[in-house]
């Protein structure tokens, strides 16, 4: 049965994508296709006075243009929507509407969508909409900010509180013989997937009803379509949405949905099929971020290095109409065996663009953070950064109580060091040297909740010997086609080539939005258990089938081997599945799955580990701050493709990279208006930054998370890259920076 | 501009739009052999010039060694920056040199992967060369 | 877009006359940076006179240096044998710059007339007085990381990005043009101006007048670019310096300094700065003494103060890496020698 599940076989979707031939979001050939531009706000607050269309309207080839003036009136949001808590304080979404009112609260914000039939009169006849404002001072500063909140739970989650407290953190703090409180600092960052956001939108008559397609780069297309419809006032059935191939999405392309509200919108009032691409520069308004974040850390220990007491306080942002709050302790919570812990999350309101969850959300920065602390610790109490952490080892979570599903953290820290060559290295900062540049290593922890939600899928067998495996769940580059296949092919018993996995489409049995690393352990199985779920069906066939070899047998006595059912006691008595079907005369058998996770949740606290060692080159005549080299060892459990896992995980290890040296969003502090807005000023990691990386996996299943013992791997490699960084910049250079980036100016300022 | 007539006119849509202003290399294409960026080139401008798009790389079925080399060394994820990565290193290896990984990391910074499989795209590449 | 008429030069007296007799004309070749602006909304040109067909691409021997056509591509330069081997810094400044597309499509000529990048000057629902004269310059009381230290207006405090025009500027090249009032030979630290009450004028080029070669000198010297950027490739640079050093045996004869990211032009060390090093042995104390010097009148900003040490700091380095007191970081004319830090993995550790 594990004949293809966790081989490193080639992307079955490879071909498609090297030859160009895949399709995205703005690549569908929908005939008498219109075109959308948008013309966005240039304030950041106050209110639209006046919009003069009259130019636009009157240029060549328009066919619409849309506004609060005469868009469509939306119902509001759904409350929550798979479990996710939508509105409110610590709630996922933006809750305002578009276009629905003459509200401001970010310089970037769309006010009109301008329709022609083609892209450059589109965007020409928008660039000739006037809009007047009456304009406030906008808010943009953490500091002196009037609207703050205090969010009880990161989206909905009540296992997820954002206000803890265990023991007594503050007078474990004043008593502790070691004391280091640190502030560190994040800058705002994006996801930047290649891919902008784009949104095709159909409308017909279907069954006397209106019916909507919505061709979308979305990872949650059972998400959109409920949003859609709600918005809409339309029933669930009535909207579909289509995304076979996602170019990226990092934590966008999931949680904001004026995008393809408004492309809907557009193309109701054109009476066309409507397309909305999205510019690079409107990915920094529309597209959702990393908001900033100003962390306190407090460590109190004692003079062996054992950690008494923990507090983690964050002061974060989100936008006017998005209560969605960066969950910084995700790491401070569980990570080490302490005592006393406590952690905060402050959001402040902002007129800037609404945030979203980003790669790691918490954890990254958050992590980084902790991590950075710890090596200052490790410093003041002169411990080896490693010993330190061994001396806090957690045996179970330290908030919950409860035991871990599965950790071997101690053999990744032990195989990193070797890597690495950590103990060749001299522990003294400044000490070591090539050619004009200091080197450092340092090192960090990490981790990454295994998550796993509720998911169905279906299992068809053809009678051409063929068979399809269904969910809709989403191909961002995770390797899901390929995977879901290798999974289906064993769980049917059938050779790859045999086997197709459908996802991408609302009309597939439900899956939800792709995140939270959590795919593989939510799919994986729904997969398998349609899988079992149809050959079920098919034995039940052949058993009752009088010319079958197997009539009249116990059902489990028979198994399926090699495209056949067989007698497990005697394997030449069987056939091949399409033999069965032939003489049924059916085309096909097909049979649904619906799973979710059971009482383990409760018994057992599911989190992937890792440790990250680097080795960094640092100018310091210039600043400029380089990876030779990254060695990391995680525990994630078993891996179902370690060719594409390793992809997922240098990806991930890209992406903190990234976030550790050089990604930085600017607003204007006065005007709130994106001065970084483009891939030239915004710095997302070229081939040239990139370190020789060694990355390795204990391949140890978890026992507990489901049958396939696979946990996530989409984010771990993201986090505790940024420590390990900064740890080593510390080493090379006696420096310690905490704030986020490490621009070459950070560190000539000292 | 000649990337919206190869995606929009020509549906020839492996070329992509990553940011439209020369900041990705996504929309990578071959302009009279070498490798230019289609968002920043007006297609009247191209006229009477040899171009050739993603599309025109494989000989049916059978794939450029460049394009086989990345599939099997999984030198993408998500795919979109991928047609412009592979224009790029197909210009790049038609010289039959022999680069370093870091001559590679140098010359094909100019294509940005946000999925970063930039050490699959070396390792590909080297593979390319050799061929 | 601004909608534009498109017109293929047929030489460069009819290019010329057809710019120079509309205002809103505008010449493209390269089209790296022309149209990157055109759809930003910055440049609004209604005419596009394309001078590619002029084929300005030949690269010739000139009374002992080298004449580069105004149509050469950046990376035919950049790799041209003679070039590489007698101005380093050409090529490296070259090939420290943008990406391999970009350099096969930019000209020589349009190089060194990119625009600003002043994310203010970019984004036109900003006030910029360089884009839109009179409307305020943003950047003086805005994020302004990477502006001026020199040079800088109360109406303007932007960069000039080009990577070329620095190490020209150091080589004193010469600029030939054709134009409405004929042809006219540009001393290279002359083309580009410093900001003043008109930052709308990056050059004193007039309008309708093009570039036609850009002429090295004859220079037997070493020279040499160094670049910091916030990513080891592919970025503008932060600050970068030109060195062309002559010797005189042990001592130096001539040595002419030039900087890049610190100004609306091409920084050109004063000529007294630049002749506290005539006539004296190279070594690290004179440079850094030079480098105190050059940096003496700096006008820092609310977020660019760093520039500086940095500035100072890559003085000196270049200084000492082009008189051989160290080693280069890669080989002379690559992007290996220009970049500050270099590439990142092992492999690229010395």
């Amino acid at each position: 049965m594990v004949e293809n599940t966790g081989k490193p076989l080639d992307r079955v979707d490879g071909r498609l994508k090297v030859t160009g031939a895949a399709r995205y979001s703005a690549e569908w050939d929908v005939p008498n296709l219109a075109h959308a531009a948008v013309v966005s706000s240039t304030v950041a607050r106050g209110s639209v006075r006046a919009l003069d269309t009259a130019a636009a309207r009157a240029a060549p080839g328009v066919l619409a243009v849309l506004s609060h003036e005469n868009a469509p009136r939306l119902q509001p949001l759904p409350e929550k929507v798979g479990g996710t808590l939508f509105r409110g304080e610590g709630g996922m979404t933006e809750t305002r509407q578009p276009l629905q009112d003459t509200a401001v609260h970010y310089a970037g914000q769309p006010l009109a969508v301008v329709v022609a039939d083609t892209l450059e009169r589109a965007r020409h006849a928008a660039s000739l909409v006037r809009v007047t404002y009456a304009e406030q001072p906008p808010e943009l500063t953490l500091k002196s900010v009037s609207q703050r909140s205090l969010p009880e739970t990161f989206v909905g989650n009540k296992d997820e509180k954002l206000q803890v407290t265990v023991g007594d953190p503050k007078a474990a703090l004043a008593a502790a013989p070691v004391r280091l409180e640190r502030v560190y600092e994040s800058a705002i960052t994006h996801h930047n997937p290649i891919e902008p956001l784009a949104t095709i939108a159909r409308w017909e008559q279907r069954n006397g009803g209106e019916f909507l397609t919505l061709y979308d780069t979305s990872r949650g297309v059972e998400n959109l379509q409920e949003v859609m419809a709600t918005s809409l006032g339309l029933p669930k059935e009535s909207v579909q949405v289509i995304c076979p191939f996602i170019g990226g999405a990092f934590g966008a392309k999931g949680w904001l949905f004026a995008p393809p509200l408004l492309t809907a919108m557009a193309a109701r009032l054109a009476g066309r099929p409507v397309k909305l691409e999205w510019r690079r520069q409107d990915m920094f308004s529309v597209a959702g971020q990393r908001a900033a974040t100003h962390q306190t850390l407090s460590l109190g220990a004692s003079r062996d290095g054992k950690l008494l007491a923990l507090q983690h306080d964050t002061q974060t942002h989100a936008s006017i109409m998005s209560g969605y709050t960066e969950p910084c302790a995700r790491v401070s919570r569980m990570l080490y065996a302490v005592p006393n812990l406590g952690f905060s999350h402050q959001l402040a309101h902002l007129h800037l663009p609404s945030p979203c969850p980003m790669r790691g959300p918490g954890e990254t920065v958050g992590g980084w953070a902790l991590e950075c602390a710890m090596d200052e610790l490790a410093a003041e109490l002169s411990l080896d950064p490693v010993e330190l952490r061994l001396r806090n080892y957690a045996d179970k979570n330290p908030e919950t109580g409860k035991p871990w599903s599965s950790k071997h953290l101690r053999e990744c820290y032990e195989r990193g060091k070797a890597l690495i060559g950590w103990d060749q290295r001299n522990p003294k900062p400044r000490a070591m040297r090539e050619g004009n540049q200091l080197v450092g290593y340092g090192m960090a922890t990490t981790m990454y909740p295994a998550a796993r939600r509720p998911a169905e899928a279906r299992a068809t067998l053809f009678a051409d010997g063929r068979a399809l495996v269904q969910s809709a769940t989403h191909e961002l580059g995770n390797g899901a086609y390929t995977i879901f296949r290798q999974i289906s092919a064993d769980g049917l018993a059938l050779p790859l080539e045999r086997v197709r996995f459908e996802l991408g489409d609302s009309a597939l049995p439900a899956a939800p939005t792709s995140g939270g690393s959590a795919t593989t352990a939510t799919i994986g199985p729904a997969a398998l258990e349609a899988c079992r779920n149809v050959l079920t069906a098919l034995k039940r066939l052949a058993i009752q089938q009088a010319q079958s070899p197997l009539h009249g047998a116990a059902e489990d006595a028979i198994e399926a081997r090699d495209g056949r059912l067989v007698l497990k006691a005697d394997a030449s008595r069987g056939e091949d599945y399409a033999a069965i079907l032939r003489r049924a005369k059916l085309p096909l058998v097909a049979a649904t799955a619906s799973v979710k996770p059971g009482e383990e949740r409760e018994q057992y606290s599911f989190y992937s580990f890792g440790a990250v060692f680097v080795k960094v080159r640092v100018d310091e005549a210039s600043g400029s701050i380089r990876l030779a080299r990254l060695c990391a060892v995680y525990d994630v459990g078993r891996l179902m493709n370690p060719k594409t896992a390793h992809s997922q995980i240098i990806g991930g290890v890209m992406m903190g990279l990234g976030a550790t040296l050089m990604e930085e969003t600017q607003y204007d502090a006065r005007t709130g208006r994106a001065v970084v807005r483009n891939l030239a000023d915004y710095h997302v990691p070229s081939l040239a930054d990139t370190p020789d990386i060694t990355v390795e996996w204990l391949g140890i299943p978890d026992p507990h998370i489901s049958e396939l013992g696979a946990r996530g791997i989409g984010e771990i490699g993201c986090v505790g890259t940024p420590a390990a960084i900064t740890n080593a910049v510390y080493h090379a250079t006696g420096q310690r920076l905490r704030s986020l980036p490490l621009t070459p100016d950070k560190l000539l300022r000292g | 501009m000649l990337l919206d007539a190869l995606r929009e006119q020509l549906h020839l849509t492996g070329t992509k739009k990553g940011c439209d202003h020369g900041q990705c290399g996504a929309c990578t294409v071959h302009i009279d052999g070498q490798s230019a960026l289609s968002c920043l080139t007006l297609a009247v401008m191209s006229e009477g010039r040899a171009i050739t798009t993603i599309e025109g790389l494989a000989r049916g079925e059978e794939l450029h060694p460049v394009q086989e080399a990345f599939v099997k060394h999984d030198a993408f994820q998500c795919g979109y920056c991928t047609p412009g990565q592979i224009m790029a290193a197909t210009a790049l290896v038609q010289d039959r040199q022999q680069r370093s990984a870091a001559e590679i990391r140098e010359a094909m910074s100019g294509n940005l992967c946000r999925c970063a499989a930039y050490a699959n795209i070396i390792a590909a590449i080297q593979e390319a060369q050799r061929a | 877009m601004h909608p534009s008429q498109y017109q293929r030069a047929t030489d460069a007296t009819q290019a010329v006359a057809a710019v120079a007799a509309r205002p809103t004309a505008a010449f493209v070749a390269g089209g790296t940076s022309q149209l990157d602006l055109m759809k930003e909304g910055v440049l609004r040109p209604d005419l596009l006179v394309d001078v590619t067909p002029l084929a300005l691409t030949t690269i010739s021997p000139l009374d002992g240096g080298l004449r580069l056509g105004a149509g050469v591509s950046n990376t035919a330069a950049a790799l041209h044998p003679e070039v590489q081997r007698r101005y380093a810094a050409v090529s490296e400044a070259l090939l420290a710059g943008a990406s391999t597309q970009i350099r096969n499509m930019a000209s020589l000529g349009g190089n060194p007339l990119q625009r600003t990048r002043c994310p203010y000057f970019r984004d036109p629902a900003q006030p910029c007085n360089k884009r839109e004269p009179g409307s305020g310059c943003a950047a003086l009381g805005g994020y302004n990381r990477v502006h001026a230290i020199f040079g800088a207006s109360d109406k303007c405090v932007a960069t000039h990005p080009s990577d070329l025009a620095v190490a020209l500027s150091a080589l004193d090249a010469r600029v030939q043009t054709t134009g409405p009032n004929g042809p006219r030979s540009i001393p290279f630290p002359e083309l580009h101006r410093l900001p003043g009450d008109a930052p709308q004028q990056d050059t004193t080029l007039a309008h309708g007048e093009l570039i036609t070669s850009l002429d090295l000198p004859a220079f037997d010297g070493r020279s040499h670019y160094l670049k910091v950027r916030e990513r080891a490739s592919y970025a503008f640079a932060l600050v970068s310096c030109a060195v062309a050093l002559e010797m005189d045996g042990k001592k130096i004869r001539r040595a002419r300094v030039a900087l890049g990211g610190v100004a609306h032009k091409p920084w050109r060390l004063p000529a007294e700065v630049e002749a506290m090093l005539t006539g004296k042995k190279p070594g690290e104390k004179l440079f850094r003494a030079v480098a105190d010097k050059a940096f003496a009148e700096a006008k820092p900003l609310e977020h660019n103060a760093y520039k500086i040490p940095m500035g100072r700091n890559l003085l000196v380095r270049a200084l000492l890496e082009t008189s051989g007191l160290q080693p280069l970081q890669g080989p002379a004319g690559t992007a290996f020698a220009a970049s500050v830090g270099g590439v990142s993995g092992e492999v690229a550790a010395r």
